[in-house]
């Protein structure tokens, strides 16, 4: 146990005796939380469209004047022609087109059948997609106006009462922050455990400890306890910002997502001695723990929903230690569910740190 | 054990596939003796210290060192060795105290004995001004003799040292026997290895190690008339040519 504590205390010195180190443990990490919430904001705005408008005619002004009311376009031309709509968007300058063709006026008034056309550029194809739906939905509002104006009957249809349970205000930064926290938390965990015995190694002082009587575990844990300690500051710190300056609610267990967070880290952890042990350079090391986390990043949920991965990719998932905390981590913070919601994430990651540190003990060899 | 031998090796031998690198070498090293460890570049030097410490497997053969096996009984093994390797045996972003301490807590010592022996080492080495200093500001040749007390920091029964005076200058050098000489006198057996030919004149006994085998093992006197020859760099052109 001693051995551990001149371990750890070494490990302390120099970690906080590098320079760079306090500003990679500390202001990356938030500055990151902080940027990467407000960016990584998948909800569609500001749509740029574009009306080709041959009817010209007092109706189709009221149409265009509610669209250019919405808050989700923004109106950028109208004209006859459709060539001058489509240069616009060869140009990357209008999203969506809209056409209003001749006599549109004349059929709706005259309760005829009308078609309206949406061109959209759907190189984004979700966006292409979303840009449609609120398009449509402004037309439908726009019907039922203009039909209930003239005292006209709209064929009643099936009305859909919609809530949003967990997010009523849709605030997208409440899904993104704590995921992006897992993302540092495990980025910072892997990277400083993965580079850690194979600078040892690099730098020759492997050797020395190797000819002392130090017992494998021993310098396994006496690494990993500082980075574990580290990680839970980071994490800590993390959440504040989220709580604080993100208004992110928490509904669940504090000690609950620290408990899993503990054994996260200790699972990153492992890996990442897992990765300094197979490695014979910090460069080799790096590119693995990089690999990794891109991989894990992707795979996550975290920018786009596991279920919609094709099958395959699913079950790939299942190895994915990012995935299940950020599932826990939105479980607890925003729907509060308690340990029994949460108890295959649990019993996953601990029964995997338990693998990987003992891989990284076995694997670290004092003999060659 | 026998009492009065620190190392009894067996025909120990070391393949990396086809390629013998240590090669069926016996010998013993007395108790208190400074044992040189004679050879050229690639002779196996470097590969027979690592099975001695504990930190390569052998091939075949056997070998005790501080009455332990070298395959079996590693672990009490290290315990009562000490080795100091060519270089970066110190971490250079910690200060003289900060190694010491590390070292000495990891090979169990007290608190206490700790802060002893760094303040003794300290006066021994004179270097009592650079004590809080970081590793990698000190001199070479301060820090080869650091090394070495960090070595034997827990009195092992015998220390290893890897070409220990490779780089520094020649009165460093001969401060750094001194400290070998005191080891010795202190009950400390020293297996030393060089490249230096008047330093293997200051050993109790010279081994040469050609090509994996061990072609020569005797006082320098034995060697010098064995080998009818003025000095050690003669013995060394004839037996490695």
């Amino acid at each position: 146990m001693r051995r551990i504590l001149y371990i750890v205390e070494k490990e302390f010195k120099q970690i906080f005796r590098d320079k760079m180190m306090k500003p990679i443990l500390f202001i990356m990490p938030v500055v990151q939380l902080a940027v990467l919430s407000y960016t990584a904001d998948f909800t569609v705005k500001d749509i740029r469209i574009f009306v080709q408008d041959q009817d010209i005619s007092p109706l189709s002004k009221q149409l265009i004047n509610k669209v250019s009311a919405s808050d989700n376009f923004t109106l950028l031309g109208v004209s006859y022609s459709y060539e001058e709509g489509i240069n616009e968007v060869e140009k990357n300058k209008i999203d969506v087109i809209l056409t209003i063709p001749e006599h549109f006026s004349r059929n709706f008034n005259s309760q005829r059948k009308t078609a309206l056309f949406i061109t959209a550029d759907a190189i984004n194809s979700s966006k292409a997609g979303i840009s449609i739906n609120y398009l449509q939905n402004i037309i439908r509002d726009f019907q039922v106006e203009q039909a209930e104006k003239k005292g006209i009957q709209v064929k009643p249809g099936i009305e859909v009462i919609t809530r949003n349970w967990y997010n009523p205000d849709l605030d997208y930064k409440f899904f993104m922050v704590p995921g992006i926290l897992v993302l540092l938390v495990t980025m910072i965990a892997l990277f400083l455990s993965g580079m850690n015995i194979v600078k040892e190694k690099e730098i020759g002082t492997i050797e020395q400890l190797n000819v002392t009587p130090i017992m494998k575990y021993q310098f396994i844990i006496g690494k990993l306890l500082p980075f574990l300690i580290i990680g839970l500051v980071e994490f800590t710190v993390g959440l504040l910002i989220a709580l604080y300056w993100f208004k992110v609610p928490f509904l669940g267990s504090i000690p609950l997502i620290y408990m899993f967070t503990f054994v996260y880290l200790i699972l990153i952890l492992g890996m990442g001695m897992f990765i300094s042990t197979i490695t014979e350079t910090q460069q080799q090391a790096l590119f693995l723990a990089w690999f990794f986390s891109i991989v894990f990043i992707l795979m996550s949920g975290l920018f786009t929903p596991v279920e919609s991965m094709p099958d395959w990719a699913q079950k790939l998932t299942y190895l994915n230690p990012i995935k299940y905390y950020i599932e826990v981590i939105r479980l607890v913070m925003l729907k509060g569910s308690s340990f029994s919601s949460i108890k295959v994430n649990f019993l996953v990651i601990v029964l995997s740190a338990i693998f990987i540190n003992m891989a990284a003990i076995r694997n670290y060899k004092k003999t060659a | 054990m026998t009492d009065d031998k620190v190392i009894i090796a067996k025909d120990l031998t070391k393949k990396f596939g086809d390629f013998t690198a240590v090669d069926h070498i016996t010998f013993d090293v007395k108790r208190g003796e400074i044992f040189g460890f004679l050879g050229a570049n690639g002779a196996g030097k470097t590969t027979a210290m690592k099975m001695l410490t504990g930190i390569l497997s052998s091939t075949s053969g056997e070998a005790k060192v501080a009455g332990f096996d070298i395959n079996t009984e590693r672990n009490e093994l290290k315990k009562h060795i000490g080795y100091m390797s060519q270089k970066f045996s110190l971490y250079e972003d910690l200060t003289f105290k900060e190694n010491i301490k590390f070292y000495g807590g990891i090979y169990g010592l007290s608190k206490e004995d700790i802060e002893r022996k760094t303040g003794e080492m300290l006066e021994r080495l004179g270097l009592q001004h650079i004590e809080n200093t970081l590793i990698k500001e000190i001199p070479l040749g301060w820090k080869q003799k650091i090394a070495f007390s960090v070595a034997i920091l827990h009195h092992p029964q015998i220390v290893f040292l890897d070409e220990p005076t490779s780089g520094v200058d020649p009165i460093t050098r001969r401060q750094f026997w001194n400290l070998i000489y005191e080891a010795a006198e202190d009950g400390i057996t020293v297996f030393v290895t060089t490249h230096y030919m008047d330093e293997a004149e200051y050993c109790d006994r010279i081994s040469m190690m050609v090509q994996g085998k061990m072609q020569a093992l005797g006082s320098l006197k034995e060697l010098l008339t064995k080998y009818q020859s003025k000095d050690m760099d003669e013995v060394f052109i004839k037996l490695a040519r």
